[in-house]
């Protein structure tokens, strides 16, 4: 079973949900964070670090004693990521997408791949927790790659929790494509239900069951409340706004050690959360 | 023209909130709003839309079942796994990169562009803004938010106006990296907490990558003096400025409801005032910067 953990919004609690129900599950449970260019998982996990391993992408390199400047590199690139300018074949790589059509093309055979670092994979273990989270390197864009690989590490034989990035767009759905449930964690504002609603389009595009975790239930109106109930999204999990919950998490402890009494309810939560995808 | 980006690295730390803040003080601006993943600006401005314009990057593949005589080729060559055993392009996956395109024998597969969002002029009670929706599931955010900042910046020439300020994205990604690039001068919306520190940290080396100098300022700071102290010693140590801190106010949620900046909500509060005082000071440093 795979449960991403996504928001829309930034800041509702993704990491603070997706720690503590991992730890709760304990013993054959598995975190992974998506979340590449922020990861946080680890601030309160504190893992043991088993590997760090350099991820990288595939992007051309041209010997140029082969190249016959013929340009069709060029023309096949979407990305701009290669151009032939008078006597030269200049590649950017940061733009390349890796789709090897440049290579492909080639008739002289002039094309092959070396390795671009995006950035970085870590796997550990805090207990019988395993963990692995993804770091893009500080002025890199293609987040979605290294997303992939962190999701390789997925263990089919355990619950795998993954914490997914803030938004919409692609990183997000790299992180929630092919998980079992999707648990959004939103809080009761504006800002907060206008998100949810691009994220549950989205879980709604990717056919993934969904429920709904409403942190500092307490803290604006009942309009998240109405639209739950309006598209029918589960309220599985509400946590008022608690000043010892803010203040315990700004110093990086779990929810679970400060309040045991919400380890109950963490598995309260997933039990709901296996009744509904299993359904 | 100055150009005030305000970030944060982790979400939620208040950047939206803060920004609709400074509108209320700021003059002959234009605001535009950058997060074009989840804009939330518009939440609190109400602009009344003026121009409304398509969005288009990108290609997506299409294959032509009429045509196609299921040789495999595309599915050997795509790299994403896009092109299902019925062939048939999800398009979710597809890059856009047109290697089956380039390839398909029997130029069964068609091209079209994609129209990924939309961007829009508005007018609001403090003045003209430019913001934007990409669509669900899209790509191309990067250049959605150049797009913005560009009309953003041309509606500022065109109307006699020298200031912009501008919502950027969370992260240290494609957007936010569209978002920084050129600025004057960012301002980092942080929360004293292990993962506000670590992601203000990651935006830092981020500006400082491409250059553009940095500001500070710590949100509901009073929820932990220690990590304040510490995100402001850091900021100190790498050179940027620390404009000021915000306590933990429930008020920003209050005011947000209501559809209202704080200044708006309660222009005679503590809290008011605090933030006049910042503003003050990074229009200073801004002016300074450029």
């Amino acid at each position: 079973m795979i449960i991403s953990i996504a928001s829309g919004k930034g800041g509702t609690g993704k990491t603070t949900i997706a720690t503590n129900l991992a730890v709760s599950l304990g013993n054959g449970a598995q975190i992974l964070d998506c979340d590449v260019e922020e990861p946080n998982a680890h601030l309160f996990l504190n893992p043991l670090l088993d590997k760090t391993e350099a991820i990288t992408i595939p992007v051309p390199e041209i010997d140029k004693d082969k190249c016959n400047l013929c340009g069709k590199c060029a023309d096949i690139c979407q990305f701009k990521a290669i151009v032939v300018i008078a006597k030269t074949v200049l590649t950017f790589h940061e733009l390349c997408h890796s789709c090897g059509g440049c290579m492909a093309v080639c008739p002289e055979n002039a094309i092959t791949e070396v390795g671009r670092e995006l950035g970085t994979l870590q796997i550990g273990h805090r207990d019988n927790l395993k963990f692995a989270d993804g770091k893009l390197k500080v002025g890199e864009a293609m987040a979605p790659p290294l997303i992939k690989k962190v999701r390789t590490c997925a263990d089919p034989k355990r619950i795998t929790i993954i914490d997914a990035p803030p938004g919409t767009s692609c990183p997000v759905i790299t992180a929630m494509a092919d998980t079992d449930f999707v648990l959004l964690v939103t809080e009761p504002t504006p800002f907060g239900l206008h998100d949810l609603k691009l994220a549950v389009g989205a879980v709604k595009m990717l056919g993934i069951p969904a429920g709904l975790v409403i942190n500092r239930s307490d803290m604006g109106d009942d309009k998240v409340y109405e639209y739950a109930e309006s598209v029918d999204l589960p309220i599985l999990m509400e946590i008022p706004f608690d000043r010892k919950i803010a203040e315990a998490y700004s110093r990086g402890e779990l929810l679970v050690d400060v309040m045991p009494e919400f380890k109950e309810s963490f598995i309260k939560l997933y039990k709901r959360i296996a009744q509904i995808a299993n359904a | 023209m100055d150009e005030l980006i305000v970030i944060s690295g982790k979400g939620g730390t208040g950047k939206t909130s803060l920004l609709a803040a400074f509108a209320s003080f700021a003059k002959n601006k234009v605001l535009c709003d950058a997060d074009v993943d989840a804009a939330d600006l518009h939440l609190i401005m109400s602009p009344a839309v003026r121009e409304q314009h398509d969005f288009q990057s990108g290609r997506s593949a299409v294959i032509n079942t009429d045509k196609c005589t299921e040789c495999g080729l595309c599915r050997d060559l795509c790299r994403f796994e896009s092109i299902s055993e019925t062939y048939e392009v999800d398009p979710i996956a597809c890059e856009g990169c047109g290697v089956c395109v380039y390839f398909c024998p029997e130029k069964a597969i068609d091209f079209p562009i994609n129209t990924c969002g939309q961007w829009f002029k508005s007018d609001t009670r403090f003045g003209p803004m430019v913001h934007a929706r990409l669509g669900i599931a899209e790509e191309n955010s990067g250049k959605l938010v150049s797009l913005v900042r560009k009309e953003a910046r041309d509606l500022a020439t065109q109307k006699g106006l020298d200031l912009l300020i501008t919502d950027g994205p969370p992260g240290v990604g494609c957007p936010v990296i569209a978002s920084i690039g050129g600025a004057s001068a960012v301002l980092i919306v942080t929360e004293p907490t292990v993962s506000g520190k670590h992601d203000m940290q990651r935006v830092v080396q981020l500006a400082n990558f491409f250059k553009v100098p940095a500001m500070v300022c710590v949100n509901k700071f009073d929820l932990n003096l220690d990590v304040t102290r510490d995100i402001e010693n850091f900021s100190k140590l790498n050179g940027l400025k620390v404009v000021g801190r915000i306590p933990f106010d429930p008020v920003f949620t209050k005011a947000m409801v209501n559809g209202h900046t704080v200044i708006e909500y309660d222009d005679s509060s503590q809290l008011a005032k605090k933030i006049k005082e910042i503003w003050k000071r990074v229009l200073l440093n801004l002016k300074s910067a450029s």
